[in-house]
């Protein structure tokens, strides 16, 4: 197991059985029982334990008949969840006498922890739950009643969606097979699938006792999920304050399982994570993040968490990157993210807008926000921020290269200097973003997440804009490649394309081929013509956020900058034409 | 009275403490009622404080009825049509922030005044609260410079851009930041078109006439009608911020007269009002 120095072992017996419970951290701190899942063993856990082991008192225990506890004889009636409850109590017992655990879940895990949760005799045993990847079987249950009661299309659909997800529930009910498939070459490929499917980095995980673990943990199905499915208790209330990790894309759980789930849990956090069934391996930093967030919140009394902007059960926590984040769509997308309970670094050149940007964020929602003064065209400047970040604040999980300078004038007013200027900031401030940051994302090995702005210019052609639109050209080709080469490692990339947004780029921008007073002139008439168009930056930044929800490529944003987008595939001879007209300035 | 009144320099001062008088009276008015907010009242019930404070003082006629917004309604959000305005059923509940807009009419002397709080503490509404200090002084400058009143209107623009926060004056009548107000006669009846003083909108109306024929306006607005320096006169100015569902804005008369003196060229009426005492303890 790949756990730090100082595990402490030590067995625990009862209902027949001995219980092999490992310990890490301080005994004087708060309590957090991890329960693993089915096939698995406690060293699931070891990656993230780990990392909650310096705030924490953490304590794994291999189920009964996993990894080195021993099996109930017979097996068949041995795993039924009032036996996993006294086991859970006598642990609970043993390590933290005086004081309730708080207790985190995942697959089988988190089923039997939901029972823990929900009968009376825990009640003042149990602080807080964090679940993932595994439903109460009685609220399963009267999910699925429900469903079949009031058969809407909606209700069927979702009813045969779960239902083809469980496969490998009525494959375990078959007898004896399973036993040998795992015993056999599905004990010996096993963690080759773990790898190539379930994307779980391979190592000392899973561990030799997989096929004994795999072949006893049938009955964890075969003693519960009929008898729950069929009469599920009508008590199954939560008497501890919930955290729900929903993985989307758990290949065994639909997240509609949990819809309603107020019902039973009266303080219900909900999280959310772009990654597959096994994120205790694939997302440890994320899980010990929130994990020791939601331990922490109740220990102090509070329940839940402070933000409840849009998408807080996504952010929450995560560190986000904003780069010209001093106005216009880099402020308003680092408020979005800050309202989503994320923590923000606002980066621009201007130190005290990007000052202000943190400020205000901390006041709506921001655990934390930082500015930093950076120009993102100065290679060495952007190589030290990224140094600075990862050293103070983390690697961070979503970067947002936004930062960029209007241009606009003929081709042959350009001069090579504005050519440089306007590639340094809106292309390599860019490239450097995704470079270094980028970098770091994808060697931690944990996903994220990276948008670059670009702009309708990107696809519109014009006569009026030739560097910038070949900059912002540039920049959504990155964005396309890059999406390509990161799309292994869990790492999606967005181009968004906003067309005319009311931002101050319009008074900052650089008119060639004509003298300061003329420039000046079309600046302000720019700004006005912006301003009557009032599309506001924070419509940007909404699509910012669902873009990394819903991990898109490109994202027109304005409805200008759709039109241009479909044209440009369906019919770029018109934007040819529209491409020759002289903007009216 | 109506019309362009260049006030004569003596009587302007007992003009003056008129008007002072009163303005004084409606943010008495203001933080009465505010201390008497509690979780559950209504935005009607506390327009009917704020009117039923003023009436027991004298108060007849107004400029317009007093108006109170809570919540995101502080920052006008969705507004779209001018009845919006009116206040609504909408419930105060602990940390909300809260506007108290009223302008009443007291022996012939008009005041309009906003009043911007939170019930128990609101960071984003203090801060933005502390923010309009740096437009009262702008604004107060760029009229002394005798800047056009629409270039002013888009400095301020621009200073709450740089702070993070949006124009919310914008929503008002014309887009308004400020508009002019006047001494109004004193009738036995008083009645109101659509919460506004019909005595104060002729004045107004008045003022508009005299003003399209002179070129300047009494309304000061985003708009071309406002690209004349400032005329002399009271101007109720009424800067007001908004950030993602908070507002805040203070409203007080700004006097602006012909003088070529710098600072009598220009002055807030009063300086003893609540906003500022909070920005002087604070510095």
């Amino acid at each position: 197991m790949t756990v730090p120095d100082g595990v402490r072992e030590r067995w625990v017996r009862t209902g027949g059985v001995e219980l092999c419970v490992a310990e890490l951290g301080d005994p004087r701190r708060p309590t957090v029982v991890l329960v693993h899942g089915y096939p698995d063993s406690k060293e699931v856990w070891s990656e993230v334990a780990a990392r909650l082991a310096d705030a924490f008192h953490v304590v794994l225990y291999d189920v009964r008949g996993h990894g080195r506890s021993t099996a109930p004889s017979p097996l068949r009636g041995g795993f039924t969840l009032e036996k996993l409850t006294d086991d859970f109590l006598a642990v609970a017992d043993a390590v933290s006498p005086d004081r309730p655990v708080h207790l985190v879940g995942h697959d089988w895990g988190s089923v039997q922890s939901w029972e823990f949760v929900t009968v009376k005799r825990t009640e003042g045993r149990i602080a807080s739950f964090t679940s993932m990847s595994g439903p109460s079987l009685d609220h399963f249950g009267h999910w699925i009643n429900k469903r079949l009661r009031r058969p809407t299309p909606r209700r069927v659909g979702q009813l045969l969606g779960q239902g083809a997800k469980s496969w490998y529930v009525y494959l375990l009910h078959t007898p004896v097979l399973p036993e040998l498939a795992w015993r056999g070459p599905l004990g010996r490929r096993w963690p080759g699938i773990l790898e190539r499917v379930e994307k779980v980095p391979g190592g000392d995980y899973p561990t030799s006792s997989l096929p004994s673990d795999a072949a006893h943990g049938a009955w964890l199905y075969r003693d519960n999920v009929r008898p729950r499915l069929r009469r599920p208790r009508e008590d199954a209330y939560a008497h501890a304050p919930v955290q729900l990790v929903t993985p989307l894309g758990d290949a065994f759980l639909s997240e509609r399982l949990y819809d309603g789930l107020e019902l039973w849990v009266p303080h219900l956090t909900r999280r959310t994570l772009p990654a597959k069934h096994w994120v205790p391996r694939t997302r440890p930093d994320r899980l010990a993040d929130w994990i020791t967030e939601f331990v922490t919140a109740t220990e102090d009394g509070r329940s839940g968490t402070a933000a409840n902007g849009k998408h807080a059960d996504r952010f929450g926590g995560q560190l986000v990157l904003v780069t010209g984040a001093g106005n216009g769509i880099g402020r308003a997308t680092a408020f979005a993210f800050a309202e989503a309970g994320a923590r923000v670094v606002a980066v621009d050149r201007d130190a005290e807008a990007a000052a202000r940007t943190a400020e205000l964020s901390r006041l709506i929602g921001a655990p934390d926000a930082w500015a930093e003064a950076v120009d993102v065209s100065d290679e060495q400047a952007m190589e030290k921020l990224a140094a600075r970040v990862a050293a103070e604040y983390g690697v961070v999980d979503v970067l947002v290269n936004n930062a960029g300078i209007g241009l606009s004038g003929s081709f042959f007013d350009t001069t090579p200097e504005d050519w440089k200027k306007v590639l340094d900031v809106n292309l390599w401030g860019v490239i450097h973003g995704c470079r270094l940051f980028g970098r770091q994302m994808a060697e931690r090995g944990q996903g994220g997440h990276i948008v670059n702005t670009a702009s309708a210019a990107a696809f519109q052609p014009s006569r009026a804009l030739p560097a910038y639109g070949t900059s912002k050209a540039a920049v959504l080709m990155l964005s396309e490649c890059l999406r390509a080469e990161l799309a292994d490692q869990g790492i999606g990339v967005t181009a968004i394309c906003p067309g005319l947004v009311n931002t101050n780029i319009t008074s900052t921008a650089h008119f060639v081929g004509m003298d300061a007073e003329e420039e000046k002139r079309r600046q302000q008439r720019t700004a006005r013509l912006y301003g009557a168009r009032n599309y506001p930056p924070e419509k940007v930044a909404d699509a910012v956020l669902e873009a990394v929800v819903h991990n898109r490529a490109v994202v027109p944003v304005t409805p200008e900058a759709r039109g241009a987008h479909l044209m440009s595939r369906f019919a770029p001879r018109v934007l040819r034409r529209l491409a020759r007209v002289n903007p009216p300035l | 009275m109506g019309g362009t009144t260049t006030v004569p320099a003596a009587g302007l001062r007992t003009e003056l403490r008129g008007f002072r008088e009163v303005q004084r009276l409606a943010y008495d008015c203001a933080e009465a009622v505010a201390a008497r907010l509690e979780p559950g009242v209504t935005e009607r019930e506390a327009a009917r404080m704020q009117r039923a404070w003023l009436r027991e003082r004298g108060v007849r006629d107004w400029f317009h009825l007093p108006f109170a917004w809570f919540g995101d309604r502080t920052a006008f959000a969705g507004f779209r049509v001018p009845l919006q305005f009116f206040p609504t059923n909408r419930r105060l509940e602990p940390g909300m922030p809260f506007i108290l807009d009223m302008a009443p009419v007291h022996r012939g002397f008009t005041a309009d005044i906003g009043y911007s709080g939170a019930l128990g503490p609101n960071p984003v509404q203090q801060r933005l609260a502390a923010d309009l200090a740096a437009h009262r002084e702008l604004i107060l400058r760029e009229v002394r410079e005798r800047r056009p009143l629409r270039e002013i209107y888009e400095d301020v623009d621009r200073l709450m851009v740089r702070q993070g926060c949006a124009n919310r004056h914008r929503a008002y009548p014309f887009g308004v930041i400020a508009h002019k107000v006047d001494r109004v006669r004193e009738r036995r009846l008083s009645p109101r078109l659509f919460g506004f003083g019909t005595q104060s909108l002729k004045g107004l109306a008045g003022d508009a006439l005299h003003g399209h024929r002179e070129g300047w306006s009494p309304l000061w607005s985003p708009y071309r009608f406002s690209d004349h320096p400032p005329h002399p006169g009271l101007w109720a100015v009424e800067p007001h911020l908004g950030f993602r569902g908070t507002g805040a804005k203070f409203e007080e008369i700004l006097v602006v007269t012909d003088s070529a003196d710098p600072e009598e060229s220009a002055f807030w009426l009063d300086d003893d009002l609540p906003h500022v005492r909070r920005w002087t303890e604070g510095t």
